[in-house]
């Protein structure tokens, strides 16, 4: 992250380019399929009320662990099985991908603008706010992201609001690093210096000559994050501290199967895969993005 | 020079590490009530008086600086108070008791990645888009995008339900406890000669110690075989072909040298997460170790040990991080004199 | 002349890129006598390192030798086994490599990187390795020899780094000196020095030279015959006096009138009109063709052969045809 910019990405436009960058994403077949599964599994979460079959919360006693991909028990069917309360797994999981996702974006798009403001005015007034800034980034950056968010969450307990603080609160610094280091090395760019030279206003060089050049390589990040903060959202649901247990969640599935793995594995193992299926599309859609959009970056 | 390097290094931790223990000490101010309500959460009925009195006993009635002053000198000498869960044992001593559990396990996933990581990524390095390479992409791939505790749960259910192969729970066999020296039971089974012990000791740390390692070797994995490709396509590589060095020579010291520099900064940050893998690795598995403690003290509201867990964690990351420039500096010796 | 050292017969070796294929070097031949110095001349990118790299087997992947051989004193490099090679690279062909900022191991000593050539290749260990260490530093111009081999190439100038790197090129007393541009990245002053540095090397040690270069100052000054290399091919060899005084081929002629020369400001430079064509689509016949001042119409369709022209030159163009005898067929081009 710490190479140097090189000139053409600097002096490219991005509008120029956008239709070729999509013809290029479309012709990485592996991105365009893990994106048609993120997509899948928004509309999933979005259209879970019409589409699942029962209701997340609705007990079946005469179903308890019932098995899945079994015949019709009792006049129901749970192609999934069902959990140690007689709940459907499938709709279960369908709901659940709704906070998984609404929380991804959410924490996503905090960061996304609170780091890329603070590295922007860093990296571009340089001075004493970007020291100040600095420490304050050093000593977030020595905190482990989860046992962090796992601090936070233990001393508010479980509520939504709570654990988009708490998975925000270091998650900006990556978009920080990135906004800052990407406008130290475009304010000395030709075209900004040729802005400059014209008489354009600070906001004018940080909002209209620089933003629009450093969006690519945050873009990517911002994918790959979501990622990340999925996991880490789950981690937490299922330590028990992370999404209110009455909101259908992943990780805490994962965790109520947990008693059960010996008698009823699919309880644990289902939502898990849901939870392996999301983040790795959302990675390999993640890591097209870059190759096409933030070639330096490229691993 | 390398020891002036490092000392200049252990300098500019002070402000982190104040930083980072305000951080901690602010977390309990966070939450909901009142710590002595808390602490005396089970102690049945008592006065407001008596609730005042306990409230200056332990400072709580001063301003929030020399509070904080207060809990680091104490946090310094290891004095975190009485832990509420604990029939009120110093935090420090239920702490130390469960550290060694988790040292042992960390390390042994440590190991375990980067014994794996490091020539799996060589070895895709050496032909891109070869067949060992892409599979080793996919493998990596799957490692980040498999939360941790799903693929324990997967490896106990395969491992330890289907096939009875591997212990599920615990930390070793009770029957086969070796004597106590210094609370790791592998260093301890071999101070006293037991071999069952170990046995048993590294079966128990096996699906554990997988599913703790199995992100960080799929980080490290590519990152090593990212720096490997930027210095295999390096001059100083093929001249060290030129000058007649046999193939291993060639990639096994010159080229992995160089790959390894920018390597190490991803393996103090992996491990770091690592150190996070740990709280939900040991719930998984029933570990006993400072995960799990720091798991059930959130559920017992006891946040002193929570206090104290947490800060533990934060100081070693701290200080992998540094030990990561320290090694970071002896590998490369550009950077010492900067 | 003496006793041949190396001759590369018919070499090609293409790299097989997501443009198609190219033929970096197509149907090179050359050969070097015992302690002489040959010149490979060329713009970059005209295949002349791959030449080199093709020699010592070093080309890599998507490069591949796709035929030819380059026989070593009799023995052909391209068909011996790699542990054979390896005894070879570094032990009797030693090799030079442009930029000394890049070539040197940042990460181990100078005293490493000597004494680990002079190891693999049973030429000395130990203490004895460390005392012929300084002594090739020493020989190398290096002041203070024992000082420079606790330091790490970064501590170096440039210069000095380029004189560690000829001083472990030449270490184990190789017969034969592959030296690819080994002045470009240096300053002016440097590069003469560095070249008299290797004369003075070949003459004691009695060393034949490659000299891979685009310099043509240097080429008059330091080389006895040279290759000029046209898009993969050679296209004119000979004596260097003679080839710069007379040169035949159109692009050697063009390519002497971009040198200015000292002290005659009358004579103009004239750059060659036209670029180098894109090696992944060449032109059917002879590739100097579309930029050629004196093209003729079946240039464009019909590879010249090479022909003879005076003792010791050759010259691959239509031009010749008939002034010369030819001494090879056509090459499939």
């Amino acid at each position: 992250m710490t190479q140097p910019v090189t000139e053409e990405q600097i002096l490219e436009p991005v509008a120029a380019t956008t239709p070729g960058m999509l013809r290029l994403l479309l012709s990485n077949r592996v991105a365009v399929v893990a994106g048609l599964v993120v997509v899948g599994f928004l509309v999933m979460g979005l259209l879970a009320p019409a589409l699942a079959p029962y209701h997340p919360n609705a007990h079946h006693p005469e179903a308890i662990r019932a098995a899945p991909f079994g015949p019709a028990e009792g006049g129901h069917r749970f192609l999934l099985g069902t959990d140690s309360l007689g709940r459907d797994l499938l709709s279960r999981i369908m709901y659940g991908a709704r906070v998984s996702i609404l929380l991804g974006v959410v924490v996503v798009l905090l960061t996304l603008v609170v780091g890329t403001g603070l590295g922007m005015l860093a990296g571009y007034f340089r001075g004493s706010f970007d020291a100040v800034m600095s420490r304050v980034v050093d000593t977030l950056l020595a905190f482990p992201f989860l046992i962090f968010a796992l601090a936070i969450m233990a001393a508010t307990g479980p509520n939504l609001v709570a654990l988009v603080l708490a998975l925000a609160f270091k998650g900006w610094v990556d978009f920080y690093r990135v906004a800052r280091g990407d406008v130290l090395a475009a304010r000395e760019a030709d075209y900004v210096t040729a802005a400059r030279g014209l008489g354009a206003s600070t906001p004018h060089l940080l909002f209209r000559e620089i933003l629009p050049n450093i969006v690519p390589p945050l873009i990517v990040l911002a994918t790959l994050r979501m990622a990340t903060i999925i996991i880490a959202e789950a981690s937490l649901s299922f330590l028990g501290i992370g999404v209110p247990p009455s909101i259908p969640a992943w990780g805490t599935m994962v965790a109520d199967g947990r008693a059960d793995v010996a008698s009823a594995w699919w309880i644990a193992t289902f939502p898990g895969l849901a939870i392996l299926l999301l983040v790795l599309s959302v990675n390999l859609f993640g890591e097209g993005l870059r190759d096409i959009l933030d070639p330096r970056m490229r691993k | 020079m390398w020891g002036r390097f490092v000392t200049q290094r252990l300098f500019q931790l002070i402000p982190v590490l104040l930083g980072v223990s305000f951080i901690v000490f602010l977390t309990m101010h966070l939450t909901p009530g009142d710590p002595i309500e808390h602490m005396l959460g089970q102690a049945g009925r008592i006065t407001q008086e008596q609730i005042e009195e306990l409230r200056s006993h332990y400072g709580l009635d001063r301003p929030l600086v020399l509070q904080y002053g207060r809990f680091l000198a104490n946090a310094a000498r290891g004095d975190f108070g009485p832990s509420y869960s604990h029939h009120g044992r110093a935090v420090a001593s239920v702490v130390a008791e469960r550290l060694p559990a988790t040292l042992e396990l960390t390390l042994f996933a440590f190991l375990i990645a980067i014994v794996f990581a490091i020539p799996a990524g060589v070895i895709a390095s050496l032909r891109p888009q070869g067949i060992l390479d892409r599979a080793a992409t996919v493998g990596a791939l799957l490692g980040i995008s498999m939360p941790g505790f799903w693929l324990g749960i997967v490896l106990m259910i395969i491992f330890g339900l289907q096939r009875d192969w591997l212990p599920i729970s615990g930390r070793i066999d009770l029957a086969a406890m070796p004597e106590y020296y210094t609370g790791l039971y592998t260093v301890d089974a071999l101070l006293s000669g037991s071999a069952p012990a170990l046995w048993s000791a590294l079966k128990h740390m096996v699906l554990p110690g997988i599913a703790m390692a199995a992100p960080m070797a799929a980080m490290v994995m590519r990152m090593v075989r990212s720096s490997m490709i930027g210095v295999l396509g390096q001059d100083y590589v093929q001249f060290a072909r030129a000058k007649g060095l046999p193939e291993t020579t060639v990639v096994g010291k010159h080229a992995l040298r160089n790959a390894l520099i920018p390597t190490v900064n991803i393996v103090a940050l992996q491990t770091g997460l690592l150190l996070s893998g740990n709280m939900i690795i040991e719930t998984v598995f029933q570990y006993p170790g400072l995960g799990k403690l720091a798991v059930d003290a959130i559920a017992a509201a006891d946040y002193p040990l929570v206090q104290a867990v947490v800060l533990i964690y934060a100081v070693s990351y701290v200080l992998l991080n540094l030990g990561a420039d320290a090694l970071h500096a002896a590998l490369d010796p550009r950077v010492r004199v900067a | 002349m003496g006793e041949t050292i190396l001759e590369v017969r018919d070499l090609h070796t293409h790299f097989s890129t997501y443009r198609g294929l190219l033929r970096a070097v197509d149907g090179v031949g050359l050969t070097v006598e015992r302690g002489e110095t040959l010149a490979l001349v060329g713009e970059s990118g005209c295949g002349k390192s791959v030449t080199a790299l093709s020699i010592m087997r070093l080309v890599r992947r998507p490069g591949r030798i796709v035929r030819g051989a380059a026989l070593f004193d009799g023995e052909d490099l391209l068909r011996k086994s790699n542990a054979a090679m390896r005894r070879i690279r570094g032990g009797r062909i030693g090799m030079v490599f442009q930029d000394p900022l890049s070539t040197l191991n940042p990460t181990f000593s100078v005293e490493t990187q000597i004494v680990e050539s002079l190891k693999v290749h049973g030429a000395a260990r130990g203490r004895e390795a460390r005392e012929r260490s300084v002594e090739l530093l020493e020989a190398m111009g290096i002041p203070a020899p024992q000082e420079r081999l606790r330091a790490y190439p970064h501590e170096l100038s440039g210069g000095m780094r380029q004189r560690v790197m000829i001083a472990i090129a030449v270490s184990c007393e190789p017969e034969l000196l592959i030296a690819d541009e080994p002045t470009t990245a240096l300053d002016v002053t440097l590069q003469a020095q560095i070249m008299d540095l290797l004369a003075e090397i070949k003459e004691q040690r009695g060393l034949a030279i490659v000299l891979i270069t685009h310099d043509l100052g240097i080429v008059s000054q330091f080389s006895d015959r040279a290759a000029v290399m046209y898009a993969g091919q050679i296209v004119e060899y000979g004596p260097v006096a003679e080839l710069l005084e007379e040169p035949l081929h159109p692009y050697t002629q063009g390519l002497l009138r971009c040198v200015p020369r000292l002290g005659r400001p009358d004579v103009p430079i004239t750059p060659i009109e036209g670029s180098v064509p894109d090696m992944t689509a060449l032109p059917p016949g002879c590739r100097f063709a579309p930029r050629c001042p004196r093209v003729e119409d079946r240039c464009g369709g019909e590879m010249p052969s090479v022909y003879r022209a005076g003792p010791g030159r050759a010259v691959r163009c239509h031009l010749y045809e008939g002034v010369g005898e030819p001494e090879c067929s056509r090459e499939s081009g």
